[in-house]
């Protein structure tokens, strides 16, 4: 066979960028939900409600995104036999729900301190208007801390992206694992690492300048940015 | 003074250890403007803010509307204290202008105006913003509906303010300092529509201020709050010209001399 160069690789490391596209996409729109429910749920009244939140986001900030993604895969199941449910995971589902998982724990806390940043006279002002706690959230406190949760957002995102090149451990064929695949054909690895790296920059570039889109709509409203 | 809108009864409160108000005794007429002056940490807000349910009260029983506020009427007569359903209904009949405005700073001030009477009163879209243009009108602020609160000046921001409480209709508007956070220039806007206000509502107003002038001009009754307790209360030219207490005396001279 002849030699392959950097052309030959491209189509094969495509593939796999676009697996890490599709788990970076919706690893973070899940995550984000999850970010909502559990940052909101840290500051509900409700106790239970608020334990709950509280749980899900130390376990999943305080054990490492490898554990969670090999618990998912491999023990889940087990746990699943000894009951008796067949909680079998494909390994797209697994990765996509470790990934989530993780990045929606931090996620929930800058949602909760964005929250909490809303200044007490915004809160005030609601109460004196006879808003209720729910119109208060939705209406007065949300729309202002949105923006302030963007900068970070755009970070646990990079990040999330970043952290996507774990669940080749699980045998998904993403850029890094199709990556590992070629050098291991070609032991060409400086220029198959370098395609690699410009590939996850250019993500990594694309997700920034969507998030700064994002950002400079749900703010709006804001004076001219600082 | 018959027919009292606000009562407080032997009202305490306290910040932990801190005792605020202590055995306070006031009433306020309906339609009655009121000023209340005194020293820094007398509890001049301390007062309007329990009344707009902002601040819980420690005893005593404080009665708005010939309701109490803080408490409701259990089954066998006894008071209880008041759920949320009881408090929002009661906050209805209150409105607040604060002394750093509050606007909402993501809305537009016709928004700002609009918001809670949509949402709060159930009014549609077009009768909340036939409401709030009448009020920008009457705070001169007509062409600035579309503005967002940090394009304005604060004396236009606490116009819209004022605007933004009268939109649901209160019975009682509280004013906590309502000219101390602005520059002296924009002092006399915000006055002029309080004055307004005054003359020609049958509102009942109780305003927090250190512009005696402004509170001589405009109210019924000056109560001399210190210690939490009304000190020495009266008719604007009684109660500046003579004062009768010594400390009444000594903030006067304090203040006036300022
Ligand atoms: N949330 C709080 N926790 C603890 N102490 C408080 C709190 N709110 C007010 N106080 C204290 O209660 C006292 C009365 O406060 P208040 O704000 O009613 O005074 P004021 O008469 O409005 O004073 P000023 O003229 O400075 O506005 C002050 O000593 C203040 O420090
Ligand atoms: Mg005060």
């Amino acid at each position: 066979m002849d030699e392959m160069t950097w052309l030959d690789y491209l189509p094969v490391l495509g593939q796999g960028a676009w697996v890490t596209v599709q788990l970076t996409v919706w690893s973070t729109l899940f995550g984000a939900l999850l970010a909502f429910a559990a940052g909101l749920g840290k500051l509900a009244r409700n106790a239970a409600v608020r334990g709950l939140s509280v749980a899900y986001i130390e376990i999943f900030r305080g054990t490492s995104l490898l554990v969670q993604l090999f618990w998912l895969y491999f023990a889940l199941p087990l746990v699943g036999q000894a009951i008796g449910i067949n909680l079998r995971l494909p390994p797209v589902t697994a990765g996509i729900l470790a990934l989530s998982l993780n990045i929606g724990a931090y996620g929930a806390e800058v949602v909760r301190g964005a929250v909490q940043a809303v200044t007490r006279q915004q809160y005030e002002a609601a109460r004196a208007l006879n808003f209720t706690p729910r119109q208060t959230l939705f209406r007065i406190a949300l729309p202002q801390a949105i923006p302030e949760m963007m900068p970070p957002f755009d970070n646990l995102a990079i990040q999330n992206l970043k952290d996507t090149a774990l669940v080749s451990l699980i045998s998904l064929a993403d850029l890094a694992m199709r990556a590992e695949q070629l050098r291991n054909y070609t032991q060409d690895s400086t220029t198959i690492y370098t395609l690699v790296l410009l590939m996850y920059f250019g993500m990594a570039l694309v997700l920034t300048a969507f998030m700064r889109g994002l950002s400079s709509m749900v703010g709006r409203w804001r004076p001219a940015q600082r | 003074m018959t027919d009292p809108i606000i009562r407080f009864d032997k009202v305490a409160k306290r910040f932990g250890d801190i005792s605020v108000l202590d055995g306070l005794d006031f009433t306020v007429s309906r339609g009655e403007k009121v000023t209340i002056i005194g020293p820094s940490g007398s509890g001049k807000s301390t007062i309007l803010r329990i009344l707009m349910t902002l601040e819980d009260i420690s005893d005593g029983t404080v009665w708005v509307d010939g309701e109490p506020l803080w408490h409701e009427k259990a089954g066998d007569g006894t008071l209880k204290p008041a759920s949320e359903a009881h408090l929002h209904k009661m906050r209805g009949k209150l409105g607040m202008v604060f002394q750093s405005f509050n606007l909402f700073p993501h809305m537009t001030v016709l928004r700002n105006i609009t918001e809670a009477p949509v949402q709060v009163l159930g009014l549609s879209k077009p009768e909340a913003k036939d409401r709030a243009m009448g009020l920008l009108d009457m705070v001169g602020l007509s062409d600035h509906a579309e503005k967002y609160p940090h394009q304005m000046s604060g004396g236009q921001q606490q116009r819209v303010a004022i605007a933004r409480a009268l939109a649901m209709r209160p019975d009682i508007l509280l004013f906590d300092e309502p000219t101390s956070a602005l520059d002296p220039e924009l002092v006399g806007e915000v006055q002029e529509v309080i004055r307004k206000l005054a003359y020609e509502h049958d509102l009942t107003m109780l305003l927090v201020t250190h512009e005696m002038r402004f509170a001589r001009e405009i109210s019924d009754r000056v109560c001399f709050i210190d210690k939490g307790s009304v000190h020495e209360e009266g008719a604007p030219e009684d109660l500046f010209t003579a004062p009768q207490q010594p400390r009444t005396q000594e903030f006067l001279r304090a203040v006036l001399d300022g």
